[in-house]
């Protein structure tokens, strides 16, 4: 009997202390994300609202960043090549590691030395495994070319990097290049989530490869290519090293990114102002981006 | 009994997986070779025109290697890297620890709140903020110093770690805990002494995560820090082996080369938790 109670008194003891203690264990993080993270990101909203330079803090100037942004012609530019990049190495990532994640789904031999080789592009330093891209890539000595001419499908050198839109098909290959090994192994993940017997159901039923693969994997994949996509998305449209390393946003700015112009603009033009204007138009992608995961993850959660 | 299946059946698979993956493979895998054979290439083969460029043909050579080491800061970027990090690995896991373990299991006022706040900064991208933070790198006096890298790189490690962690602390059963906390133990005691030994997979994971996302950081590091000798491996190799028009091309894959080879090792040893990290974020 005193035991029991002796038990109880300081479980009701620990009962009090959990929520003091709960607030002590998340203090070093929430402090360093609201230094790190929430303050920069206030300082980066004034900064586009003013027009402060490099060691400046500079006056309120209101929408004038903006305004002048959406006139000039590099940022409407910007805003295109954006688009373009995203969609299509996002498209480009789905449908490639949707086949590839099929693929492996059947390996047996070798399984673990595929998986693995097809993976390590994901974990190579990107600002490393770019340069062997622009390596191969370079005007003069581009083994891309090399092959090209030797297999005699053209007759001389293909400029990739100085012309606008070759380089704007090389830096989305690189980028598919780098993303598609984490689309592959997401969608592997989802797809051995799905029961044998619904397949070997549909089978019995008469459905054939192409209806299992609409009418079972394409639906019951969907929360996990949702969330592979939307995060794909926002990464992709923030991307920095392969621009920055390939072609700097040129040629003729036909490859900047946000991140690049902001780069560009902010620190070595000096216009910090501007530059934060631009950096924060991946804002309202994020909100949408957060808002969309939230919405499945609790989807996927009350359906437990 | 396979044996017994006509052999049409049996090679079936080499046509309809084994060569559709092929192109696959090759493709993640030929930039790497391509990388690692050009650093062994004499400078009379690598810039030859007529010279296959698939093969070395000549004499291999380590002069792109002996250039790194001896005319560059090759080791002071790699050394830099390392502590690099190294210390923001630690920091960030042990802060991932203590704020993934309330969010798991206690409960408090505020908690979804926080939940949602580690989770949105964990979508936030190093571009959005990497102006703003080179001024408040400033201000702290950090600015060219590698302390300004430990200091930043946990505000996309922890969020990382924290969301990992909080899933395995949750897989977790409750009860292991709740028996020592009867038995005597206080929480800290009981997060110490029974969940952490338990949740050592989780741990290891968050661990190599932060480890090789800040090994191949790029962003903030080109931002943060100028001097050349405190610059990290991936900016250093960069921007210090193009000299005005003169591209050291085999010193710059052989630096390229080196520096992923930690996370290559890492990553062989450590496959499946690569993999098990790689799709958290997404499947829980």
């Amino acid at each position: 009997m005193v035991n029991r109670e002796a038990a109880r008194h300081s479980l009701t003891d620990v009962l009090i202390g959990e929520r003091s203690f709960a607030y002590v264990l998340i203090a070093p993080a929430f402090f360093l994300l609201l230094s790190l993270v929430a303050y920069p990101f206030v300082l980066s909203i004034w900064f586009s609202l003013s027009d402060a330079q490099i060691g400046e803090t500079g006056n309120f100037i209101g929408l004038e960043n903006f305004r002048r942004l959406l006139r000039s012609s590099i940022f409407r530019q910007t805003l295109q090549n954006s688009i373009v990049f995203t969609s299509v190495s996002v498209a480009l990532k789905t449908v490639l590691g949707m086949t590839l994640a099929l693929l492996l789904n059947r390996v047996i031999r070798f399984k673990r030395l595929i998986r693995g080789a097809v993976l390590l592009p994901f974990i190579v330093p990107t600002a490393l495994s770019t340069l062997v891209w622009w390596w191969m890539f370079e005007p003069l000595y581009s083994v891309v070319n090399w092959t090209l001419k030797a297999m005699r499908i053209v007759n001389h050198d293909i400029p990739w990097l100085p012309d606008p839109y070759l380089a704007m098909f090389t830096v989305i290959m690189v980028n598919t290049w780098r993303g598609l090994p984490f689309f592959a192994i997401t969608i592997l993940a989802g797809l051995v989530t799905i029961p044998p017997e619904l397949y070997e159901a549909a089978e019995s039923d008469g459905a054939g490869p192409v209806g299992r693969f609409w009418h079972i994997t394409v639906p019951l994949l969907k929360p996990v290519l949702a969330i592979v996509i939307l995060f794909s998305t926002i990464f992709t449209l923030a991307d920095f090293n392969i621009v920055y390393i390939l072609t700097k946003g040129g040629p003729r700015n036909m490859t900047h990114l946000f991140a690049t112009l902001s780069f560009t603009l902010g620190l070595q033009g000096g216009h910090i102002a501007q530059g934060a204007a631009v950096s924060l138009f991946l804002f309202p992608i994020l909100v949408v981006v957060v808002y969309c995961q939230l919405r499945l993850v609790r989807r996927a959660t009350s359906y437990e | 009994m396979s044996n017994r299946r006509p052999w049409t059946k049996r090679i079936r698979p080499l046509f309809t997986l084994y060569m559709p993956i092929g192109p696959f493979v090759f493709f993640a895998l030929f930039p790497l070779y391509f990388m690692f054979l050009a650093t062994f290439k004499q400078d009379a083969e690598l810039y030859n025109l007529d010279a296959i460029p698939f093969l070395i043909t000549k004499r291999p050579t380590w002069a792109h290697y002996q250039f790194l080491s001896e005319q560059t800061l090759f080791w002071s970027w790699f050394r830099n890297s390392l502590v690099v990090s190294a210390a923001a690995t630690v920091v960030s896991v042990v802060i991932g620890i203590l704020a993934a373990y309330p969010l798991a299991r206690l409960k408090f006022r505020g908690a979804e709140a926080f939940g949602i706040a580690i989770f949105i900064t964990y979508l936030v991208p190093p571009s959005l903020l990497f102006l703003p933070l080179t001024t408040v790198v400033n201000r702290l006096g950090l600015s060219d110093s590698l302390w300004s890298l430990v200091a930043t790189y946990p505000t996309f490690l922890v969020p990382f770690c924290t969301w990992l962690l909080m899933g395995y602390f949750r897989a977790v059963p409750k009860e292991i805990e709740e028996c020592a906390m009867i038995d005597g133990c206080n929480r800290l005691q009981a997060l110490v002494k029974i969940l952490l030994p338990v949740a050592i997979p989780g741990i290891i994971c968050a661990g190599l995560f932060a480890f090789t996302l800040s090994w191949n950081e790029f962003l903030y590091s080109l931002v943060f820090v100028s001097p050349s000798e405190s610059k990290t491996i991936t900016v250093g190799v960069f921007s210090d082996l193009i000299r005005g028009d003169v591209y050291y091309w085999g010193s710059l894959l052989a630096g390229a080369s080196i520096g992923s080879l930690p996370i290559v090792i890492a990553y062989v040893f450590f496959l499946d938790f690569y993999v098990s990290g790689l799709t958290a974020g997404a499947i829980k």
